[in-house]
């Protein structure tokens, strides 16, 4: 069955109106469709979501009620240094670290995407547990590094190169 | 091994053998893992890319895949070949198109591939003919289990295996079976078939062409929860469970379409058969449409001088770079409608 308006693509979305018990049929395509405003949701809104968490969080100085959604300012990762908006724009985080960084603000989604479940089951790599605590630590350094070079801080360079020498011979 | 080497060949896991596979086209597991002590793709230097190819490169290569392990350099790859590999399914288009340095391990006859600095440092998948998930599992679990001998993964052990996106939390699993359902397209029945997926969480995709769009009748179905949940269970669920239904429902649609229309069944069957033999100029859309007929007719027997084989070969063949590849130049849509009508009209009539 073709589409109602553009009789070109296949009408996979049919629509049963009773208005004053007469019923009339609609049979559309999905673009045709979302033009008309029948959005159609199949995958789950991540960017959605979160841009709602987000909104959330914006309007919270205003309200004076910090219940709603996160709170407080979008503090970078300590690590990475991303932070939620850019998350929000791409959905992809900037390292392992932000998992514990944006805990809070992540788990609704992570259950959300996951049917509810938050707790992992099933392989397990047999030396996970002693996990490097000074990841976190040399990612930093390293994202520090990178920009005192770019700032031609030499100087501070140098210390950056032998911290992160230090914390690589401790590993 | 050079990439277009791969355009005149069927992939093995495209194959004309395995259990069910008039319906199920092929099996795939994939697992997606990051190196701990990197950050994600999205934050990494040229530099740091280049270190963790390097590697999982070494690392991957060092394991014992059978014979016909090679590695592509995906970065410096032609666009031809990158586009190749897609059409193949042996990288993602996002892959192909991605930015820096990055590749893809490629073994046993294609049915191991593990693309490095995609999404997540390390996606790897194994492919089977015909419905086959089993295998799949406990083959990509072993090599799992060498690579993680000899590096460290990013493990939470609350939220299981990290990735880049919160979407493949927890064992990273995708599990996913290709599906060609003309029968319950035909009969009206496949929008049933959407809806009963997606409401057991599963995803459905098209196997050709860009974006949900199912042309010729092949479906991608796979999980999408990741976490919280075994990966025996997920391959379980998929296989002891809603695949053998599926399955079930396009035969008894096909049954139907033979007892009640089989005029209209040859028809469409013999008309698609006569088109793809005599066209001279022919799109990939409308080839991918015909020659899902054809292979309808040929799983029921309405067609006894055409393999399966012929048929599965061709819808890898006639895409665009292949035929690029074939012809050894860039050719303009037009040049490729030809030709692939020309690959189309002998394949066909060697039968």
């Amino acid at each position: 069955m073709l589409c109602q308006i553009c009789k070109d693509n296949t009408a996979t979305i049919h629509l049963t109106e009773i208005e004053h018990g007469r019923r009339t049929e609609t049979h559309l395509c999905q673009q045709c469709a979302q033009k008309q405003g029948l959005a159609v949701q199949a995958q789950i809104p991540l960017n959605e979501l979160l841009n709602n968490l987000l909104a959330a969080a914006k309007s919270v100085p205003d309200a004076k009620d910090k219940a709603v959604g996160f709170s407080g300012p979008d503090v970078p990762c300590p690590a990475c240094g991303i932070t939620l908006r850019q998350f929000s724009e791409t959905s992809l985080l900037g390292c392992p670290n932000d998992y514990q960084h944006f805990h809070k603000e992540l788990l609704p989604l992570i259950e959300r995407s996951h049917a509810g479940h938050s707790q992992h089951c099933g392989k397990t790599p047999s030396h996970a547990g002693k996990q490097q605590k000074n990841e976190v630590e040399l990612a930093n350094l390293r994202r520090r590094l990178e920009q005192a070079v770019k700032a031609e801080d030499y100087e501070t360079a140098a210390q950056l190169r032998d911290q992160i020498r230090q914390l690589n011979e401790t590993r | 091994m050079k990439p277009a080497n791969l355009a005149n060949q069927s992939s093995s896991w495209f194959g004309a053998e395995g259990p069910a596979c008039d319906i199920v086209i092929s099996s795939r597991v994939r697992l997606a893992r990051n190196l701990a002590g990197f950050e994600f793709l999205p934050c990494l230097t040229p530099q740091r890319k280049q270190e963790i190819l390097d590697k999982l490169n070494t690392v991957i290569l060092s394991l014992d895949l059978g014979d016909k392990v090679f590695f592509i350099d995906v970065d410096h790859a032609a666009a031809l070949e990158r586009q190749l590999l897609a059409e193949r399914h042996l990288i993602s288009r996002q892959h192909a198109v991605g930015k820096g340095p990055r590749g893809v391990v490629i073994a046993a006859g294609e049915a191991f591939t593990a693309m490095i600095n995609e999404e997540d440092h390390l996606r790897m998948q194994v492919y089977a003919a015909g419905m086959n998930l089993e295998q799949c599992w406990q083959r990509i679990s072993r090599i799992d289990d060498e690579i993680e001998k000899r590096v460290e993964y990013a493990f939470d052990s609350q939220l299981g295996y990290l990735t880049a996106c919160p979407t493949n939390l927890g064992t990273g699993i995708r599990v996913s079976v290709m599906l060609h359902l003309p029968a319950l397209k035909l009969t009206g029945q496949i929008e049933k078939f959407v809806t009963a997926a997606k409401d057991a969480d599963l995803a459905v995709r098209g196997l050709f062409g860009e974006g949900t769009d199912a042309i010729g009748d092949f479906y991608q179905l796979s999980n999408q929860v990741t976490l919280g949940v075994r990966e025996e269970q997920v391959v379980e669920e998929l296989s002891k469970n809603i695949v053998p239904r599926i399955v079930e429902y396009e035969k008894a649609a096909r049954q139907a379409l033979l007892e009640e229309k089989v005029h209209s069944l040859d028809d469409k069957i013999q008309r698609a058969l006569g088109v793809l033999r005599s066209a001279c100029l022919i799109s990939s859309q409308e080839s991918l449409y015909l020659l899902s007929s054809v292979r309808l007719g040929v799983n029921l027997g309405r067609v006894p001088n055409v393999s399966l084989a012929t048929v599965n070969e061709l819808f890898l063949v006639t895409q665009p770079a292949h035929l690029q590849i074939r012809a050894g130049k860039m050719l303009d849509a037009d040049q490729r409608d030809a030709l692939r009508a020309q690959v189309i009209r002998q394949k066909l009539a060697n039968n």
